[in-house]
């Protein structure tokens, strides 16, 4: 059995803390499940099943989207989640969904 | 004694508190800086010098930054008197950097190279003056001072998995504690909130100063989004990528937990403006850290605890900065920067909190006089941040 972090109730990634194979059981706080990605130490893995363009969360708080379907046990990076935050490259600003709680600008 | 945790400081003529006693050579121009390092390194490890890059060929707030941060570094509780090594034709007044340690009750000599004579008259000149000063601050003696005279900047650089999971969440644990006894904490890089600033705009005191956060947020954004491309590669950076931080938010929300749980954001400050709250400040600097480090210090921060994961050795001329890592292999592989490991956090249970108190005593420790590893290797980078370009 292999450790992963997971920081918040909400979140729908943990953090691994040590590397992972494809096919290790995991320990995850209240989630078993099974990694079906080789994952880093340190790199986070998928806790459920997340639709392309749902929001990754981690911390309690979204980290960004799912750029591709990634499935419970995937490895969750740069290759499948895309920031929303910064993105000239895209040329319009967005924004986390409570990134505006007091109503102010 | 002081009822209350508390440390040996320096009580300055103007109420603030120091924790070091530095002889500070304040170059105006970067033409002057080889001559105010020779000067410096013959009063070492007393005698601190900032080289930087600029104080000439500069315009508008670009200039004003970098006399402000200057004079902020004359007045500083750290330091205990001036010498300001001017060349004589440069934009950066001296005489006004002179000023402002005279204004905060220190000693400041000038030393112009023109009107010397050239670097070695100069040099001469200012080490007279430097052995002098030197030898005066040996008579100015520690006092007992409460915590709540400090005013702690929390930093992370070099930030790993490990770094959301571990050192700044214990690093935070170490900024709420502060605060509760009346201190002041300062958290910087803007960059690195974008993604959590709901978190720290719900915590502010007055609705005026969240919305001041929102705002600085969102300008560092849209400057960011100017440039035309993707944030990521430099924010994260590629080796934060590589120990696992996949997004900005990512970064950010592991990063912002240095601020505390609980501390309210009282303000929200210019590039080394005057820190004037007790509670949780922000100040408006870049992410990069001797940048960023350099602004936080100029606004009157003391101390500096620096969470890191892969590890990193930046210091400060006039500051000691506390190197403090939840990664063990960091621990291990760059123990000679390292002064805090708060890795069993990760690794054996240790609660934050504990982690939290080992920091605090830390912290006290270090005012108190004791070097910090960035200190005893000699890390003093110093940068002035620059918005313009050089005329």
């Amino acid at each position: 059995m292999i450790a992963a972090i997971v920081v918040n109730a909400g979140d729908n990634v943990a953090t691994a803390l040590e590397s992972i194979e494809a096919g290790q059981t995991v320990d995850a706080g209240a989630v078993r499940l099974t990694s079906v990605d080789a994952i880093p130490r340190g790199h986070k893995i998928a806790l459920c099943d997340i639709a392309a363009g749902a929001v990754v969360v981690k911390y309690g708080s979204p980290i960004g989207t799912a750029s591709s379907p990634i499935a419970a046990g995937a490895h969750v990076h740069t290759h499948n989640v895309a920031s929303t935050r910064g993105r000239g490259d895209l040329q319009a600003v967005r924004r986390s969904p409570d990134v505006n709680p007091q109503g102010m600008r | 004694m002081t009822p209350g945790p508390a440390f040996l400081g320096y009580a300055r003529a103007d109420g603030r508190v120091g924790i070091r006693n530095h002889v500070l050579v304040v170059p105006t121009v970067i033409c002057a800086a080889v001559v105010a390092e020779r000067v410096a390194a013959a009063i070492a490890p007393v005698g601190a010098a900032l080289p930087h890059l600029a104080g000439c060929g500069q315009i508008g707030p670009d200039l004003t930054v970098t006399h402000d941060t200057l004079a902020a570094y004359a007045r500083h509780p750290n330091v205990g008197a001036v010498i300001v090594v001017a060349l004589g034709c440069e934009q950066v007044v001296a005489q006004q950097i002179a000023d402002a340690a005279r204004q905060a009750g220190r000693p400041a000599h000038i030393v112009s190279i023109q009107a010397e004579g050239g670097t070695l008259r100069a040099t001469a000149r200012g080490i007279e003056i430097a052995r002098e000063l030197a030898a005066s601050m040996d008579r100015i003696e520690r006092s007992w001072c409460p915590a709540s005279s400090l005013v702690l900047s929390v930093k992370c650089g070099g930030s790993d998995y490990t770094s959301g999971l571990a050192s700044n969440p214990a690093v935070g644990r170490l900024a709420d504690t502060l605060v509760d006894l009346g201190g002041a904490v300062v958290l910087g890089e803007i960059a690195e909130i974008m993604g959590a600033e709901h978190l720290l705009a719900a915590r502010a005191s007055t609705p005026a100063a969240g919305a001041q956060l929102l705002r600085v947020v969102s300008r560092v954004e849209a400057e960011a989004m100017a440039l035309g491309v993707d944030i990521r590669g430099t924010q994260p950076s590629p080796g934060n990528i590589r120990g696992g931080l996949t997004t900005i938010e990512e970064k950010s929300l592991g990063a912002t937990h240095k601020a505390g749980e609980r501390a309210r954001l009282e303000d929200v400050v210019g590039y080394a403006a005057p820190i004037t709250k007790r509670g949780l400040t922000v100040m408006d600097t870049p992410g990069l850290d001797v940048e960023s480090v350099t602004g936080m210090v100029g606004g009157g921060a003391q101390i500096v605890v620096f969470t890191t994961g892969l590890g990193t050795p930046t210091g400060n001329p006039i500051a000691p900065v506390i190197k403090v890592t939840g990664n063990a292999r960091t621990a291990q592989t760059m123990a000679d920067n390292i002064d805090v490991d708060v890795s069993g956090i990760l690794t054996a249970g240790e609660p934050f909190d504990a982690a939290g108190r080992r920091l605090f005593s830390e912290v006290l420790e270090v005012a108190s006089g004791r070097p910090t590893a960035a200190e005893r290797l000699g890390h003093r980078e110093f940068a002035i941040h620059r918005r313009n370009p050089t005329i």
